[in-house]
């Protein structure tokens, strides 16, 4: 049966220009610049300087507190300078930039096919295994993985929820994931579980992909403590509160973590991504993207090293095709508009998606005519038009008492609004002002 | 590569919803009342729908444009709308300067003078169609019969015939010997205000709105739903002094106005129950007026009353939250 989350949502034309092409190699760039701040917390502290030799795994910026990973050289060569780079934020941050000499690993990494299922490790070596490898959700949200893994004292995890719904239209690099590293996710699912000491997984995958429900069905035929739970097409079904409501019916509640329902969710690509840390050794150096676009010659889904400039995907996908007017980092619905393909690939990079002309402009905003369609969308069952005439009003008080803070950003609102109203801008503007306002608060008492 | 890059913040794809796509929607929507109140008035009835259209849009245009000062927005389809709605509201045989005059009132009291579309509290035709009301009572209840029956009923509307019955201590299978059959109001063939006589080509409307969603269904069934309960607790307690809940049903502008007058997005309240709330407040008055009020007919002055309490119940009915702690 197919299920869904009940309050909410949109349905956005899907897309999925690249769901038929295979995974494929990119070839190693000559440089790559590698961001330190790749994760949600503090960036990490760099550990090389200029003129290293580093190897493909070397550390070259470590985890700097409990919210923050380490970052590994994702080709080997030397390290060329630390310095500022653009990255898909728009914003300069500093980075390593190393010049690549070839494709040399560092020692005791596992770069075979070769399918490991079983481990003697326990939780704690898988999770300090995760943590060496610089995992990070990589849906999107790069919230860093060992962090998700130890619930705060006096909360249990029940369920681990595999994210392979992939909600954005366009994107398939999860897709592709599944059909072609089944297995190794399914064994990084049970690493996951050993972790967090649960005895039940549920894969939740959208029912646009039928390959994909299909090939995790039967490689879990056999595994009676994790499940494949296909769901009804809804946008943002990938989100963590959506998906988690989707699945076992429970509720998030306002400002709590999904924990508090005994609910942890990994995206299928970390579920592969820890495979490979804990049963090769193999820290996060690359990931799938998805560089597509109604022009774009060639959609691919390409297995990049972290740190190679956008330009290449683009090139590899047929080039930029002369109408394109956006390039995004991302999905259209969540991810970020990039002002130059120099931009590095990070762990959060989950497609490329390249815009044409007649889509990149927004419409002339007309009035709000009250349709309330807006409210019907919202997933998180606020009201976007009041939000957004507060924060047009400044009025950020009341802007928090109507949960302002519950916004998860999915973009319906604006999506639907028929006057092509900026209503999530706004909204950002309001959550931001509020999150301030809060802080302060807090820092008084 | 040497293009600017467009950058702004997500979402970067846009449904197809747009202002034009709705008001062109109802515009579609009413057709079917259109073609019927042709089939049953004659071309008087294009007369009088085109002369409130084009005074609509002309009111609209000449206001935004000379008086506002801002750039005029009839290309949206609002103004039509407006004066589609007038001129279902008003008898057939209107003079055609008070019809200009109701449009005049609509566009300009109704709508414009809140500040124009989506600002405005009160579904304007409605504002248009009481003033006239209001203002001319003989002129806006003057009835024509219609033209297809040939004995033709009288002149008067049901409800019409049903209040002056009751006043004149006729009991209520007298005067239903003077009716129309269901079936014919249910057809449309009766005498009434243009556009509100046929309950099934209405009906059609709002199945097409429906289906493109520009409606939802809780108004209409609020509305609609209200007057036939309340209707028939009266008509089971007194059958001697109340119709049957199926000839409110199908009698004034009953189905007019919970279809295409209480869905009024701007005048409505946002959210599903907020909209069952409105609906029901103007079953309620409806019945109310109908039955114990001065006028035969309730529902305009029902719509505008809760059109009233729209801001409230947008302030006090809030959507469920996702999470919310209980």
């Amino acid at each position: 049966m197919l299920k869904t989350f009940k309050m909410g949502g949109v349905h956005p034309a899907e897309n999925k220009l690249s769901a038929g092409k295979a995974i494929e190699k990119l070839p190693l760039p000559t440089t790559v610049s590698i961001p330190v701040a790749q994760h949600i917390g503090a960036p990490a502290t760099v550990v090389v300087k200029r003129g290293d030799e580093v190897k493909v795994g070397t550390v070259i910026a470590q985890s700097s507190g409990f919210v923050s990973t380490n970052i590994h050289s994702s080709v080997s060569g030397k390290v060329k300078k630390i310095d500022d780079v653009m990255d898909s934020s728009g914003y300069r941050k500093k980075a390593i930039i190393i010049d690549v000499a070839g494709d040399e690993w560092e020692q005791g990494i596992d770069t075979s096919d070769t399918l490991i299922k079983e481990t003697h490790l326990n939780a704690k070596e898988i999770n300090a295994k995760i943590l060496a490898a610089g995992i990070v959700g990589l849906g999107g949200a790069t919230f860093p993985t060992h962090v998700k893994l130890s619930p705060p004292p006096g909360m249990t995890a029940e369920v681990l929820l595999i994210n392979g719904v992939e909600c954005e239209p366009y994107l398939t690099s999860d897709h592709r994931l599944m059909l072609e590293k089944g297995a190794e996710i399914i064994a990084g699912t049970k690493l996951l579980m050993k972790s967090l000491g649960v005895n039940k997984a549920v894969i939740g995958i959208e029912n646009n992909k039928p390959d994909a429900i299909t090939r995790m069905q039967d490689l879990t035929a056999n595994e009676p403590e994790i499940s494949v739970q296909p769901l009804k097409v809804k946008y943002p079904q990938g989100g963590e509160k959506q998906l988690i409501k989707a699945v076992t019916g429970k509720e998030v509640p306002s400002g709590a973590l999904p924990i508090a329902v005994g609910a942890v969710v990994n995206n299928v690509g970390t579920a592969f991504a820890v495979y490979e840390a804990v049963m090769k050794n193999k820290p996060l150096v690359e990931r799938v993207v998805t560089v597509t676009g109604k022009s774009v010659k060639e959609p691919s889904n390409l297995m990049v090293r972290i740190g190679t400039p956008v330009t290449d995907l683009v090139e590899a996908a047929g080039g930029m095709p002369e109408d394109t007017g956006k390039v995004i980092s991302g999905g259209p619905m969540m991810g970020r508009a990039i002002t130059t393909l120099e931009v590095p690939v990070t762990k959060g990079t989950s497609g490329i998606l390249l815009i044409r002309d007649e889509e990149a402009k927004r419409n002339e905003v007309e009035p709000c005519i009250r349709c309330g369609k807006c409210v019907t969308v919202c997933p998180m069952g606020l009201e976007p038009y009041l939000l957004m005439t507060m924060s047009e009003k400044k009025l950020w008080e009341r802007s928090e008492d109507r949960h302002v803070m519950d916004c998860i950003e999915c973009g319906s609102c604006s999506f639907t609004c028929p006057s092509n109203r900026p209503l999530l801008d706004y909204i950002r503007l309001g959550k931001g002002t509020v999150s301030k306002l809060i802080r302060a608060r807090k820092s008084q008492n | 590569m040497n293009k600017l890059l467009t950058v702004s913040p997500s979402p970067h794809i846009k449904g197809d919803e747009s202002i034009r796509k709705i008001m062109y929607g109802v515009v579609l929507a009413m057709l079917p009342a259109f073609a019927m109140s042709v089939m049953f008035f004659g071309w008087d009835s294009v007369k009088v729908t085109l002369t409130a259209v084009a005074a609509s849009v002309f009111f609209e245009y000449v206001i935004q444009k000379y008086i506002m000062k801002v750039r005029p927005t009839v290309d949206d389809g609002s103004a039509i709308v407006t004066g589609i709605l007038l001129a279902f509201n008003v008898p057939v045989g209107l003079p055609v300067w008070l019809i200009v005059l109701g449009a005049l009132v609509a566009i300009g009291v109704g709508k414009m003078s809140f500040g124009g579309l989506g600002q405005n509290p009160f579904n304007p035709a409605l504002v248009g169609r009481v003033f006239l009301l209001i203002s001319f009572p003989v002129q806006m209840t003057t009835w024509t019969a219609n033209k297809v029956v040939a004995d033709g009923f009288s002149g008067a509307t049901p409800l019409g015939l049903l209040k002056e019955g009751l006043k004149n201590g006729e009991t209520i299978p007298q005067i239903t010997s003077q009716l129309p059959s269901h079936f014919d109001l249910f057809w449309g063939n009766m005498s009434g205000s243009l556009g509100e006589i046929s309950a099934v080509a209405l009906l059609l409307g709002g199945v097409y709105m429906l289906w493109k969603k520009i409606i939802s269904w809780h108004t209409p069934v609020a509305v609609l739903g209200t007057i036939f309960i309340f209707e028939g607790i009266l008509w089971l307690a007194n059958p001697e002094r109340f119709m049957d809940p199926m000839f409110h049903l199908f009698t004034g502008g009953a189905m007019l106005g919970a279809i295409f007058m209480a869905t009024d997005m701007v005048s409505s309240p946002m959210t599903h129950m907020g909209k069952l709330i409105f609906g029901i407040g103007i079953g309620i008055i409806t019945v109310l007026i109908r039955n114990f009020g001065a006028y035969p007919e309730g529902i305009s002055f029902a719509i505008l009353i809760m059109n009233a309490f729209t801001p409230l119940i947008n302030a006090y009915v809030k959507p469920t939250r996702f999470g919310r702690v209980a």
